[in-house]
């Protein structure tokens, strides 16, 4: 009853300030953004020759990826710790693969690679969804699995190597110019930003914003999000297959990813908890990370020092990005009342719940 | 007075038949069923191949494995349960090892001032994560990292490999035991005995319940939550501070690598979970903590009694993690759809 007289009215609500809200989630990283792309210009003038702006956003590639990925899980209110055990899965899986069919096409391979990244993320879903186990044990744990499970194959040092036409989607331009890695990454990033837009998208965000609200207003919250994990895994995939291409096979390809991704996430003003925040804003968040540590290794900060600085920055931009929304929600109070009452309508029910069952 | 109000409440909620009713569904007596299951599993499956799964060494190896990621893992049950979460512990254990190792600097007269200036470090740490958390209103999970980052940064840029040297009788705080129980176990039990002093029987420890359980009701019935997260965030670094103390007492150096090659800040969440606190907070404790702790000492114990390939391990290990909670969480869903 209640849900039906609702729904209008907070759709047109949505609608009208989805936008702004949009971008103003991702407000303060592109700003950083900005301010990181003119320190860069700033240190090396030749940075913005367009071969070397195009070499550093082909670098910026896999991190846009998995951040792209990562967010439709985040959004929804989980995480993913699995994807740069993905990715290093995925590298090592591709030179296993060539090892024992040297002339598979590479767009076999690449197809293989992106299927089994989406069999992972649904394993994800569905334990995280079906038996209930936080989201953060689950890929944990999957984390713990891929990681044991590649070097326990391979012996700990993976040996083979990719083949260049494998390579070239990591490596080479299209047309001449323009990375085949950039292609990747805006037909990634158009295709997000169009399931965020589509049915689908908004009953995920609905879902990260209040599960219990959206299963009562009919969603299929466990399917939803368990898509979403589908996804991460094919995008963490997919990154592998960037990450091999330019980088070649490593044990160590990606290690620490998965916290990267989800530090641009979190930096492109994505709430961690779930129900908002902007795709764009995320991939942002991964391309001013890229920023920072190209400006760091251009600046000649220390290699070792390089970590304090990016958690200098990362605590601060979060904070300061967490300190304008705290404003803007003391400044309009209507949308917190709701909340109270919903938990006291649901307290009752809880007892009568458990009476039966004890 | 009204901070005052809900300590007295929580305690008499349960009457005593449900008390005991509620006992058997406790994931900590679970979980320290399983650890006794998988012992008894592990010495059949050792008796099988003609193996003695349960001899004195065999124990002490069990029980000295539990010490550092127990205290590690204790500090972590705070954090948790207030609702939050520490990912620098790692970094902040090698840290704390290598502080140690170079105050003693190889003479006992240094030890009390190399203890006070690991745990006054680790105050530190703590108290910088708990004021970004809640001041700044950072994630905690955002916040510890790059706590654990800038933390890194400094170990990386001035240490390249062990450091510093630990005096002779601090050493014994690493390796002296009574009968099979090394005396290390004590210092873990006195800690366990001191945080499960605080969660039950004092304000505070209602109070980091109250939080975790649900901030902003907790806010309105008089709790101070922000001090609240702030004194967790702090106890969770001494209580690695404390393992750091003893990881130095037993490789006899501060090593750089003593906290992050074990995984501390991962197993010791996993140890947590596994013990059946609620990662979202308000539900738990610490003897869940010690049980999760055990299993996972020792599997580990097994897997090597077996002679399971070192990687293979870490496979076995994601999937008993995995399944553990996902056996608590279908015990909490039969009992009542919460979450």
């Amino acid at each position: 009853m209640t849900a039906t007289t609702a729904t209008p009215i907070q759709a047109r609500v949505r609608r009208g300030t989805a936008l702004t809200r949009a971008l103003g989630s991702a407000l303060p990283v592109c700003a950083l953004l900005v301010l990181l792309l003119a320190a860069l210009a700033v240190t090396d003038a030749g940075f913005y020759e367009p071969d070397r702006f195009l070499a550093f956003v082909r670098r910026a590639a896999p991190l846009l990826l998995l951040a792209a990925g990562q967010y439709l899980v985040i959004v929804s209110g989980h995480f993913d710790l699995s994807v740069g055990a993905v990715v290093t899965t995925g590298v090592v899986a591709a030179a296993e693969i060539y090892h024992s069919f040297p002339g598979a096409h590479w767009l076999v391979v690449t197809v293989v690679l992106v299927a089994a990244g989406a069999l992972v993320g649904l394993v994800n879903g569905l334990v995280t969804t079906g038996l209930g186990v936080p989201s953060f044990i689950t890929t944990l744990g999957m984390m713990l699995i891929l990681e044991g499970g590649v070097f326990y194959w391979t012996g700990g040092s993976p040996t083979g190597y990719l083949p260049d036409d494998f390579r070239a989607l990591g490596r080479q331009d299209a047309f001449g110019w323009l990375p085949w890695a950039v292609l990747v990454c805006v037909a990634v990033g158009a295709g997000v930003w169009w399931l965020t837009r589509s049915s689908w998208g908004r009953t995920l965000m609905a879902t990260g914003d209040s599960e219990r609200a959206a299963e009562l207003s009919g969603v299929a919250t466990a399917r939803v999000r368990t898509v979403a994990f589908v996804l991460s895994g094919a995008a963490a995939a997919l990154a592998a297959v960037l990450v091999g291409g330019f980088s070649g096979v490593s044990a160590q390809a990606g290690s620490g990813m998965e916290f990267e991704a989800i530090t641009a996430v979190v930096l492109g003003g994505v709430l961690l908890g779930g129900g908002r925040g902007s795709v764009l804003g995320a991939m942002a968040g991964a391309f001013a990370l890229t920023a920072l540590f190209t400006l760091l290794n251009l600046r000649g900060v220390s290699g070792a020092l390089e970590p304090t600085v990016q958690g200098v920055i990362v605590i601060a931009a979060v904070a300061l990005g967490a300190a304008d929304l705290s404003r803007r929600r003391r400044r309009s109070p209507a949308p917190p009342a709701p909340p109270p009452a919903a938990p006291a309508g649901e307290g009752p029910t809880h007892p009568s719940t458990g009476g039966p069952t004890s | 007075m009204a901070a005052a109000s809900p300590s007295p409440a929580l305690p008499a909620v349960a009457a005593p038949a449900a008390r005991w009713r509620r006992g058997l569904a406790d994931p900590a007596v679970g979980i320290w069923l399983a650890a006794l299951g998988v012992t008894l599993l592990g010495w059949a499956v050792v008796a099988v191949r003609g193996g003695e799964f349960l001899t004195q060494p065999n124990i002490t190896g069990i029980l000295q494995n539990c010490v550092a990621l127990g205290l590690i893992a204790l500090g972590q049950t705070m954090v948790i349960l207030t609702g939050s979460l520490d990912l620098s512990v790692a970094y902040l254990a090698s840290l704390g090892t290598l502080v140690a190792a170079e105050t003693m600097a190889g003479s006992d007269g240094n030890m009390v001032p190399a203890v006070v200036a690991v745990l006054a470090l680790c105050a530190g740490v703590g108290l910088a994560n708990g004021l970004i958390v809640t001041r700044l209103k950072v994630n905690a999970f955002i916040a510890t990292l790059g706590v654990a980052l800038i933390l890194r940064g400094w170990i990386e840029d001035n240490y390249t490999g062990p450091a510093g040297d630990v005096s002779r009788s601090f050493q014994r705080l690493g390796y002296d035991r009574i009968g099979p129980v090394p005396v290390s176990v004590f210092l873990l039990v006195g800690v366990a005995l001191a945080l499960w002093f605080v969660l039950r029987r004092t304000r505070l420890g209602h109070h980091m319940y109250a939080t975790g359980g649900d901030e902003h009701a907790a806010r309105l019935s008089g709790v101070r939550t922000e001090r609240t997260v702030l004194v967790a965030h702090v106890l969770c670094a001494l209580c690695v501070g404390i393992a750091a103390l003893f990881l130095a007492a037993r490789f006899g150096a501060g090593s750089p690598w003593a906290g992050t090659e074990a995984r501390y800040d991962l197993e010791s969440i996993a140890a947590v979970v596994l013990g059946g606190t609620l990662l979202a907070g308000g539900r738990g404790g610490v003897v869940g903590t010690l049980g999760g702790v055990t299993v996972l000492a020792v599997l580990d114990s097994v897997f090597n009694q077996l002679a399971v390939d070192p990687f293979f391990k870490n496979v076995l290990r994601g999937v008993v993690i995995i399944a553990a909670v996902a056996v608590y969480a279908r015990g909490r869903r039969s009992a009542g759809r919460s979450r």
